[in-house]
């Protein structure tokens, strides 16, 4: 499904990301592991063209991404609040991504209620805005629209930061499902082993840009995780 | 402790975004604060000898307390929209061990100081120097100044309490507009009366008591009632509005770029520069007054172009100049989104297009001065459908610049850099060429048809134009992102 191939990112002289070959293929639950400032956002940054690559490229379903923008329509992402409009009510969100992505409201109602135990009843109907909702709920409502359209690739940069307890687990059984059932791609990057090592089939560690680990999850992986972050 | 105080706000200021700005804003801001230090110095030094050229008979003093009343209830006016009390910023230093009453006195005392109380200091400073050279009694004139301060501070102080509450705004428009017929209609000369109750600050230094204590009983009031309320939940939250959603349906008919449309009506509506934006555009139909009741320019003079192109195109300029900087908090998932570019683009030139024949139809009444002006406006309109809209859309692919949406219109230049300024070259100075030339060459009815013509030209090149303005996008694309993301540009 995604390939990337000889792909760097430079910055002045600074390489922050390098990866030589890595291949995800179709229905994979992927996660991203590092420290502050290992590339984990530069990658997913290049997989949705908001930076260019210095060298190499990403293709995602053979379209090559920062050629052509048909991967667009396959393709959902959450990355940070910033891709959320703060002046729209999160029904009105819901709604606007929904057409974008070619569903009506009936649609985009049906797929929502599924979330209705996700919202704990602090997302929809509370006549907020986006912008005053506290940074958890904010989240959650980035994370549901970023399920809307049947995407086949889902981006979710630090899914779990931000979440209480409670959603952090529902989150999980959401994205293991995904996987699993509807042969979604997911794509995600955490600080936080235990979850990534409970959601992933497949984690990559990074480092200062590099890929350091490549692990099919089993049972043993995470203690394999802190012994490599303990250094 | 004070001391400390003082030098956060040094901080603050000069550590500011605003002055991290290109150099292009920074010397346009410094000229216009020049401008109007040196506009409202003018008015303080020839103040009196105006009065007294008006009024040849009576004592300049005596007047200028006549309208003193006016002066005060229009800066409370002002003061209303313009100036708030700035708790939020004491939030990092509540945990901080300092006592609340300090924190108090620190918000209330740096607003004394603020950039408002000295305007009218630039008034009455050279007023008074121009009393005293002219052998007013000195202990009069400068207790009568300290008066003055006294009553700055004490409006700066009041426009707190009245700020709690929309009410006293309503109030305070109704008292001033029953004032102003009181006096109108000679029922009760309030000027008069309240005129001579400030000449009398004047005749009796002794009196300067009454303006010190009106401030300091302000002070107080509004210190007592702050003190008790810095907390988190109390002054130092944030309001939110409650949420009144509409789908928008009518925009449905415009296709497929309804999605963005209704976004964008949401944009203006629901933020505050946007919506600002809007009332001065409508006001802005009024411009026109100023130069076809001036009797220097014909109705012919190329300058009712540059007034046509401006009245027709104000919410082009006003909107368009800061497109795409307008998403640009979300940009980023604008462009990774399933939105194609060239849809977005069209949407924009919708919403303007809307704004300009609304423009126009509002600009009809000027047929009172003759039907050149209707038919100059009507070209403008035509010619900023077709050529300008396209300009300002290709002028956009330069803006770098990250906008908050939330921060009020008012003196914010968040946004602006060079395009901004070149871009009203095109915009008027073509136009105007034009007519310039036909009318000199051919004749007046020649060159509206040659602004038309052009409008029409543009309107049938319009698809290939947008394509190509989508192709600068796309190209400029990583750079707005990037621009966009940083806060303090």
């Amino acid at each position: 499904m995604i390939v990337a191939q000889n792909l760097t990112k430079k910055y002045g002289r600074q390489i922050v990301l390098n990866i030589e070959n890595l291949e995800i293929p179709k229905g994979q639950s992927f996660g991203l592991v590092g420290n502050n400032g290992s590339g984990k956002t530069t990658f997913f940054s290049l997989l949705l063209d908001l930076i260019q690559p210095t060298t190499g490229h990403i293709t995602s379903n053979g379209i090559q991404i920062d050629k052509s923008e048909a991967w667009k329509p396959f393709t959902s992402s959450f990355i940070d609040e910033t891709f959320l409009i703060g002046y729209l009510t999160p029904e009105e969100y819901f709604y606007f991504i929904g057409e974008l992505r070619g569903r009506n409201k009936a649609d985009v109602d049906t797929l929502l209620s599924n979330f209705q135990d996700f919202f704990h009843g602090e997302i929809l109907g509370q006549r907020k805005y986006l912008r005053d909702l506290s940074k958890g709920n904010q989240k959650k409502a980035g994370i549901v629209a970023s399920f809307i359209g049947n995407p086949e690739v889902v981006i979710l940069d630090e899914p779990f930061a931000n979440l209480d307890p409670t959603t952090q687990i529902r989150l999980k059984g959401i994205i293991k499902d995904l996987a699993a059932k509807q042969e979604v791609t997911v794509l995600v990057s955490s600080h936080d082993l235990i979850h990534v090592t409970e959601v992933c089939e497949r984690i990559v560690v990074l480092n200062k840009g590099e890929i350091v680990r490549d692990i099919q999850t089993s049972t043993e992986t995470l203690r394999e995780l802190e012994s490599f972050f303990a250094g | 402790m004070f001391k400390r105080f003082v030098s956060l706000q040094w901080k603050s200021f000069f550590r500011s975004s605003s002055f991290g700005k290109g150099m292009a804003v920074r010397i346009l801001m410094l000229f216009f604060a020049l401008y109007m230090m040196v506009s409202l110095i003018g008015l303080g030094a020839g103040l009196f000898f105006a009065l007294q050229k008006v009024f040849p008979n009576v004592d300049p003093m005596l007047k200028v307390s006549e309208f003193l009343i006016y002066w005060v209830l229009i800066e409370l006016f002002f003061r209303y929209f313009m100036q708030k009390l700035p708790v939020m910023d004491v939030k990092p230093l509540l945990m901080l061990p300092i006592k609340k009453n300090d924190i108090a006195h620190y918000i209330l005392g740096r607003s004394g100081v603020s950039f408002y109380n000295a305007l009218a200091l630039f008034v009455f400073v050279p007023f008074t120097l121009v009393l005293l050279a002219k052998g007013y009694p000195p202990l009069n004139v400068i207790a009568w100044l300290f008066s003055m301060c006294c009553i700055v501070l004490f409006i700066n102080y009041l426009n707190f309490i009245i700020n709690k509450s929309d009410k006293v705004l309503i109030g305070l428009a109704i008292l001033m507009a029953g004032l102003y017929a009181l006096e109108h209609f000679g029922i009760f000369s309030v000027s008069e009366f309240m005129g001579g109750l400030f000449y009398r600050l004047y005749q009796n230094p002794l009196l300067v008591v009454v303006p010190l204590f009106l401030a300091v009983g302000c002070y107080y009031i509004n210190y007592s009632f702050l003190r008790d309320r810095i907390f988190l939940d109390a002054s130092l939250q944030k309001k939110s509005k409650v949420a009144e959603t509409s789908d928008l349906a009518w925009t449905k008919r415009f296709g497929s770029i309804a999605p963005y449309l209704q976004l964008d009506l949401k944009l203006i509506w629901r933020n505050k520069r946007t919506k600002m934006q809007v009332f001065m555009s409508l006001a802005m139909i009024f411009y026109g007054l100023i130069f076809y009741s001036m009797d220097d320019f014909g109705p012919r003079s190329p300058m009712m172009v540059f007034v046509g192109i401006f009245m027709t195109g104000i919410f082009l300029m006003n909107f368009g100049q800061f497109i795409p900087a307008w998403d640009s908090e979300y940009y980023s998932m604008m462009m990774a989104q399933n939105i194609p570019l060239r849809d977005y683009l069209e949407s924009k030139a919708g919403l303007i297009t809307v704004s300009i024949v609304v423009m126009f139809l509002l600009s009809v009444p000027y047929v009172y001065y003759g039907w050149q002006a209707l038919w100059i406006n009507f070209s403008c309109a035509v010619y900023n459908l077709g050529v300008n809209i396209p300009v300002i859309l290709f002028f956009g692919s330069m803006n770098k610049k990250r906008i908050d949406l939330t921060k009020s219109a008012i003196g914010n230049m968040q946004g602006t850099g060079a395009a901004q300024f070149l871009v009203g070259i095109p915009l008027f100075g073509a136009p105007m060429i034009i007519y310039g030339l036909f009318v000199v060459f051919i004749s007046f009815e020649a060159a509206m048809i040659a602004l038309t013509v052009a409008g029409i030209i543009g309107f049938a090149f319009r698809k290939q134009l947008l394509d190509s303005i989508t192709e600068v996008y796309r190209k400029k694309k990583y750079g707005m992102i990037a621009g966009f993301k940083e806060k303090n540009s």
